[in-house]
Parts: structure tokens; C-alpha cells; sequence
């Protein structure tokens, strides 16, 4: 286990002298617990509403019925899930997060709690996520849940994040396991429209991280993850953000190509990512100079989380509305 | 520790103990629709 960095304040030890014995110990008047909207953020709440809604559009899209009540569960367990694997993470993390501008204010690194009560919450909420899911909707949608979040956490956050500049590629698959865990909730088989789904999202991390990554690179440089912009250099990140870009665009047409999709999902996908690559094409074919506002870099971003809600939202619709 | 701290204490531990209790109510209402949709099928 890592050490170091996100040691809580609250919880600092001191030197206590009791009849002369001399004790390293956790000052009672400081042992204050910690308040529940702490062990709220360390969820990663705003990850969750992605994660949450990409498996609700899973779910609503599979062929066949589930119960609401079941739904309701299986969504439910998504969601714990990605909140245990994002405290794991955190606890993980922490000594790196301390480093960075954009991850300082989260409740480690500020010691708002002790690292290892982060890293307990996190295994608490992993497990309760994988056993409600196996015992109330199906233990194929638990397998697939269980073995996400291991690679979220062993894969990604401990193995391939601190070592490789291809840990978005690969890592990113983690954010691509809710809609197919949705799906197979209601059909307890994998087929290949969920795993197109899963694909697509897959696809779409790369251009979507790195347009973040190219402006927070300093971050990521002082902290030693060697992420894209720092390993291998802009100019690099910029073209293969305009591959998986130009890749996205067939890939997320795919599931009307094959028939698992009516014209409704299928046009939407052809705008959505047509006007995706249009973005990314400024940001992949231009060099930033001192002092850039990364204007392009900043909205390619934005569009990029407006465009999996809009892609995810068109296929249920497609589904629901004009199946 | 001081009252200020002792009551600091005290108020976080009653909220904590709040929403632990919230939560666990509402998997005891989870669990019993879950058993009911199931013993249903």
C-alpha cells in the first residue's frame, strides 16, 4: 500500500506523556468522525451521473422485460459500485491527487478522514454492489460488475495508470462496462449489441480524457503519471485524438448497421459523431503556443460528455419510442 | 477535549448514525419488494 500524501490532519499522531511513558498516538480531541457528505464525495458523485445514466440506457434499450423493482436494484448496484471503485481509487490515490490542482480539494488529500476508513467504505460498498446484484437480478450481471470494478481498481488505478501513457485506451474500458452491465441485467447473455455499446464508450475515452489531459498536463507531469500529453508529447495526443475521433463515428453507427437499431438512433449517431470529429479536428491539427486559453481543447471536452448523454439518450429513445 | 469539540463530536456522530439508519431502512424496503417480485414470478 501506498503512504504518504493524503495524511488526515485530524487524525495526526502526537507525542503524549503519561507517568513517563512516552506515546505515539491519534489525539482523542482530534479523532472527530467523519461528516457523511465526506464519504458522499469520495463516490465521485458527478462520475456517478454518467455511470448511471449509460446503464439505465442499457437496461431501457435491452430486448425483453425486467421488473421496475429489479431495475431499480440493478441500478442501484451499478451505482454503489462505481462508488466503491471510485473511494478505492481515492484511497489509492490519494498521495497523487494532493499533487494536482484539479483533484487537491477531494476529501483525502484536504484530510477530511483517514485513508484507510476510505479504502473500508470503498470494499463495503464493492461488495454489498455485487452480492444484491447476484442474489436480486442475475449473477452474470454481478460477474461482469465484480470483475469492472477489479478493473478499475488493480488494472487501471494500480497497475496501468502510473506506468503506461496507453492507460486511458485501455483503462477506459472500466467506464464502459455500466450499459453493458445494464443490458444483461434484463437478458443475462452477452450478445453483440452490448458489447457494441461497450465499444463505442471504449472509443470515446481516449478523445474524451485527453481533451482534458491537454490542458492539465502540468498537473499530471508534477504528479508523475505519465498520461499521453506528458509521455508522448501534444503533438501525438493530438493525432490519435483524431483517430479514435474518426473511429468513433462508423463504430457508434454499427448497432443501426447490424439491425439492433431503428433510423432514429442510427441518424442521431451519424450528427452527433459527425459533429464530434468536426470538433476534434481543430484540436488534432493544431499546435498550442504559451499562454493558450485552449479554447478548442476545452469545448471538444465539453461536447464530448454532452455527446455520450445524447448518443445514449437517442438509442433509448429509438427503442422505447419507435420500436 | 474541549465542550466546543465534545459537541462537535457528538453532532457528527448523530448525523452519521441518521443517515446509516436512513440507509438501512431503506434496504430492509428493498429486500422486502425484492422478495415479493421474486416470490411473485
Amino acid at each position: 500500500m501506498k503512504t504518504g500524501g493524503g495524511a488526515p490532519e485530524t487524525v495526526r499522531p502526537f507525542r503524549i506523556e503519561i507517568d513517563n511513558v512516552t506515546t505515539t498516538a491519534a489525539p482523542i480531541a482530534t479523532q472527530l468522525p467523519a461528516d457523511w457528505r465526506v464519504f458522499f464525495a469520495l463516490t465521485k458523485p458527478k462520475v456517478m451521473r454518467l455511470v448511471v445514466f449509460t446503464a439505465l440506457c442499457g437496461l431501457l434499450a435491452a430486448p425483453g422485460a425486467i421488473h421496475p423493482v429489479i431495475g431499480f436494484t440493478a441500478i442501484l448496484c451499478i451505482a454503489l459500485a462505481a462508488g466503491g471503485a471510485g473511494a478505492l481509487n481515492q484511497w489509492w490515490e490519494a498521495d497523487i491527487d494532493a499533487k494536482m490542482k484539479r483533484t487537491a480539494r477531494r476529501p483525502l488529500p484536504l484530510g477530511k478522514l483517514r485513508r484507510e476508513d476510505a479504502r473500508d467504505f470503498g470494499m463495503l460498498l464493492s461488495g454489498t454492489s455485487i452480492v444484491i446484484m447476484g442474489l436480486a437480478v442475475n449473477w452474470l450481471s454481478a460477474t461482469v460488475l465484480a470483475f469492472s470494478i477489479f478493473f478499475y481498481v488493480v488494472i487501471y488505478t494500480m497497475w496501468l495508470k502510473p506506468n503506461t501513457p496507453q492507460n486511458i485506451v485501455i483503462g477506459g474500458a472500466a467506464g464502459a462496462f455500466p450499459p453493458l452491465i445494464g443490458w444483461i441485467a434484463v437478458t443475462n447473455e452477452i450478445t453483440a449489441m452490448p458489447l457494441l455499446l461497450f465499444a463505442i464508450i471504449f472509443m470515446w475515452t481516449p478523445p474524451h480524457f485527453w481533451a482534458l489531459a491537454l490542458w492539465v498536463k502540468i498537473d499530471y507531469a508534477e504528479a508523475g503519471i505519465p498520461m499521453m500529453p506528458v509521455a508522448r508529447g501534444e503533438t501525438t495526443t493530438r493525432r490519435q485524438i483524431l483517430v479514435y475521433s474518426a473511429l468513433l463515428l462508423p463504430l457508434s453507427v454499427l448497432p443501426w448497421w447490424i439491425g439492433g437499431t431503428g433510423a432514429a438512433y442510427g441518424l442521431s449517431a451519424i450528427a452527433l459523431s459527425g459533429l464530434f470529429l468536426a470538433l476534434s479536428v481543430p484540436v488534432g491539427l493544431r499546435t498550442s503556443v504559451e499562454g493558450d486559453t485552449m479554447r478548442p481543447e476545452k469545448r471538444l471536452f465539453a461536447y464530448s460528455i454532452l455527446y455520450l448523454f445524447a448518443l445514449f439518450g437517442a438509442l433509448v429513445i429509438d427503442r422505447v419510442v419507435f420500436a | 477535549m474541549t465542550p466546543d469539540e465534545k459537541e462537535e463530536f457528538d453532532r457528527r456522530r448523530r448525523q452519521r448514525n441518521i443517515v446509516v439508519g436512513l440507509i438501512l431502512a431503506g434496504f430492509v424496503v428493498l429486500f422486502y419488494m425484492i422478495t415479493i417480485v421474486q416470490m411473485s414470478d
